[in-house]
């Protein structure tokens, strides 16, 4: 049975805002736009919960690594029902470059430091779609992982995993402690209540720094160009099926 | 110009004075004053003034940066239900707030906004709940005025007026919205004639309960309602004289006392969602502890109570514009007619224009007045019944326009803009007709006593040496004009006298506000500047020409052929004239 869960969230761009890309070509503009926790980690930290009121779990811990406004989406992590909040610190930089390994090194360190025996996280941030850092973690603690979970079940000291998969459903049984990442069909993320997010005002977030985690945050990659995705073109019209097969071998389709 | 003191026979004294009518004006500001009268030995008034302008300057910022951060935290979710859970439309339908979406609001916890923390509820300020109001009135009036009904002025009683052991007893319950409450005043034979209501609490002859008989007319949540706050007379025996005489008292009523029924809901033109019935009194026993405030205090506590949630009503109203400007906006620009898009037409354009300056007056007025509040002000029933009638005028306004805009589309139920300006019909009636207000700001304003004035003044020649240079941006040095009224006791002269007070009360607070702003360089300053010297200029004009009138030989003449014409008509039970055919 796990008694501490840490779960991961990130502050990611609204899902409703049109990105722009800087004028420099260097990153996306994030300056007064509109930020919210990533949908994925909003249904990690229900599940989290959840394991919390069925009592199969005693704590649970929301961590964002960031610059200040991190502390917003552990507040809303709180506010759904997390017991409290790590903060770690990075800012300047160090954000820019933060990326899954790195983030998979402070998550591997806090597990072991808050005796953590399940971490829960989103599948992917729809900011970078990497869809790595749940394997990285599991991969530096050397835990077992389930990924792309639609339903997490506890039995005993092991963990019934579904995942989705392009075949269809996998289910399968690890060992705790394990780390779990959460899919869409997971749950359904409560709406946090006001009274909720007052409450979570007296909920207490600790403030770490990668350093007193051993971490060393240089990253490996290094972006070079930020791009739009190209225009769509326009469509064109034909009138009969004899200009269709004529344009489409035109463009050298068949 | 002129400056003159005239008393009147009612000893209301006005200072009087007029602007030259050419540019360019000298700079003049708006001011209200508290100021007392003094009688001197000839009989005449003396006018002490009090230069107190710090209501009104500089706009008020009661939200601290803690305050701010929750506010900020507690909208998110909000404004997340009433876009993904709330369906406006649907509850038009069905004339009722959906299940689901009220089982979502209750645990959302926006039942019990202004309840106090300890008692299970968020303890928010005065605007805090404006803001959080606003939020609503951008998507659902109907769910605005269930809510209101209940928080405003429902069991607002509770919290203004109950002791303690009522607050520990009521107000958790009311704060989930495990009960619902509803504000009991209005019968069939009294609406605005508040004070003549009939119905009745007789005290036992122990003392210990109070029978209630009585039907109410029109209550908001009347059919929903656990717990409501009634208003009966009570008869109470004068110690010294002996007689015996009916005063109103107010009591917290529980359907649970039994004797109360309601009728069904009523059919409305809007506001749908909102459930409206007839509530009925059957000898109802009403226990003692039950009585709210004090025993014959019930009109001022049912006063009181509606000019508390006033505000309210100015920043729903604020956001129902909002969305509908965003609406009229929307199609505007993306219409092509004769070539270019519509908005590029000036007629088009005066129209977003004018609905843009509506709606920034009018949050002006509402946060003006919730900061006022949130400051502790105590006397703000006249800025609280201006912001009422501004903001339900302008919102009608500003919807039509919006309809206008958007022509057929705007009248197709699908655009979702004349279920808006149903919802809106009902906010120039209720909670104090605009036309029983106006004659309240008017004569309220001219009371004996303590008082406010309005008046004008002229840089040149200003022997006050009262100035709001220094308080007014430079920039908008030019725009700030007041003006006095002569006061008779015509009502038709009380009218105007409250259009001009209203058009006064629009041009401090805009002047506030964009004071503001260009202080602290935002980057919407000169957007801001240009609404509020257009606003400032067309209500100058507004102002002098109703004073022109008055004072005019013609407005006398008018008002009797008004009063000429009105007559015949009632006499006749319909128009006069006999048909241009004859028959």
């Amino acid at each position: 049975m796990a008694a501490r869960v840490l779960v991961g969230v990130k502050r990611v761009i609204d899902y409703a805002v049109k990105i722009r890309v800087k004028p420099d070509n260097t990153g996306v503009v994030t300056d007064g736009v509109k930020h919210s926790m990533n949908p994925f980690c909003e249904i990690a930290v229900e599940e989290a919960v959840r394991l919390k009121e069925k009592k199969l779990v005693k704590e649970v811990v929301a961590v964002s690594c960031g610059p200040q406004q991190v502390q917003e989406t552990i507040r809303t992590a709180l506010a759904m029902g997390a017991d409290r909040g790590i903060h770690v610190e990075v800012s300047g930089k160090d954000y820019d470059s933060l990326g899954p390994l790195q983030v998979s090194k402070i998550l591997a360190a806090l597990a072991k430091k808050e005796e953590a025996s399940l971490i829960i996280l989103g599948k992917q941030a729809i900011d970078d779609d990497c869809n790595q850092t749940g394997q990285m973690t599991a991969a530096l603690l050397d835990w077992p992982q389930g990924t792309f979970a639609s339903e997490v079940a506890v039995e005993g000291d092991k963990l019934k995993v579904i995942r989705e998969v392009d075949g269809g459903l996998e289910t399968i049984k690890i060992n705790l402690p394990a780390v779990v990442t959460a899919d869409l069909r997971l749950n359904t993320p409560r709406y946090a209540t006001l009274p909720n997010i007052m409450k979570a005002k007296k909920k207490k977030i600790t403030n770490v720094k990668p350093g007193d985690l051993g971490v060393d945050l240089t990253s490996r990659l290094e972006v070079l160009r930020v791009d739009e995705p190209p225009q769509r073109q326009a469509g064109v019209k034909v009138e009969t099926v004899e200009d269709l097969v004529g344009k489409l071998k035109e463009a050298g389709r068949i | 110009m002129s400056k003159c003191l005239q008393a009147f026979r009612h000893g209301v004294c006005l200072v009087t004075l007029t602007a030259p009518g050419h540019p360019p004006w000298e700079c003049c500001t708006a001011v209200w004053f508290n100021c007392s009268n003094h009688e001197n030995r000839n009989g005449g008034v003396n006018r002490k003034l009090d230069n107190n302008t710090s209501q009104v300057f500089p706009f008020p910022s009661v939200l601290n940066e803690e305050k701010l951060e929750l506010l900020r935290e507690l909208l998110e979710p909000c404004s997340k239900f009433f876009e993904e859970v709330n369906d406006p439309g649907k509850n038009d339908t069905l004339e009722m707030v959906e299940e689901h979406t009220m089982q979502g609001l209750k645990e959302l916890g926006a039942f019990g906004l202004q309840v106090p923390v300890d008692l299970g509820g968020l303890g928010l300020t005065n605007t805090q709940y404006a803001r959080l109001v606003e939020l609503v009135g951008l998507h659902d009036l109907g769910v605005g005025i269930t809510l209101g009904a209940h928080q405003s002025i429902g069991f607002k009683g509770i919290l203004l007026y109950g002791n303690k052991q009522q607050k520990e007893k009521y107000l958790p319950k009311l704060a989930t919205g495990e009960t619902v409450a509803a504000f009991c005043l209005t019968e069939p034979s009294s609406g605005s004639d508040a004070a003549s209501i009939r119905s009745i609490a007789v005290p036992s002859p122990c003392g210990k309960y109070y029978t209630l008989n009585g039907s109410k007319i029109w209550i908001s949540n009347g059919g929903l309602a656990e717990i409501f706050t009634v208003f009966a007379r009570t008869p109470m025996k004068d110690e010294k004289t002996g007689e015996v005489k009916d005063k109103i008292t107010a009591f917290i009523v529980e359907r649970s006392f039994g004797g109360v029924t309601n009728g069904p809901p009523e059919k409305k033109m809007g506001i749908k969602a909102s459930n409206t019935a007839e509530v009925f009194f059957e000898n109802v026993r009403v226990p003692a502890e039950c009585v709210l405030g004090e025993v014959g205090e019930g009109f001022k506590v049912a006063m009181n109570i509606l000019n508390n949630g006033r505000f309210g009503m100015a920043a729903a109203l604020s956001g129902t514009m909002k969305g509908a400007i965003a609406k009229a906006v929307d199609h505007a620009a993306n219409r092509t007619q004769f070539g270019s898009k519509i908005h590029s037409f000036g007629v088009i354009q005066e129209k977003i224009a004018r609905m843009a300056m509506y709606q920034y007056v009018t949050e002006c007025m509402a946060y003006m007045v919730s900061g006022n509040m949130d400051s502790g002000a105590t006397d703000f029933q006249i800025e609280a019944a201006i912001s009422k009638i501004f903001a339900s005028e302008a919102a009608w306004k500003v919807t039509d326009e919006c309809i206008q805009i958007m022509g057929g589309m705007g009248f197709m139920k699908d655009a979702g803009v004349e279920r808006v300006l149903r919802d809106l019909r009902i906010f120039r009636i209720f909670e104090g007709t605009n036309d029983i207000l106006r004659l309240f700001v008017s004569l309220n304003g001219f009371q004996v006593g303590k008082l406010k004035r309005i008046y004008m003044l002229e840089k040149a020649g200003m022997s006050t040496g009262l100035t709001l240079q220094g308080t007014v941006h430079p920039e908008l040095a030019q725009s700030g004009e007041l003006y006095v009224c002569i006061l008779t006791d015509e009502q038709f002269v009380l009218e105007r006298v409250a259009n001009c007070a209203i058009d006064l009360y629009a041009m401090i607070v805009v002047l506030s506000r964009a004071s503001r702003s260009l202080s602290q360089g935002h980057s919407s300053a000169q957007h801001e500047k240009m609404l509020c010297e257009t606003w400032c200029t067309e209500a100058y004009d507004r102002i002098t020409q109703n004073i022109k009138f008055l004072r005019s030989g013609t407005s006398k003449q008018i008002f009797k052929n008004l009063r000429a014409i009105s007559s015949a008509v009632v006499e006749n039970g319909t128009v006069v004239a006999p048909h241009p055919l004859g028959f």
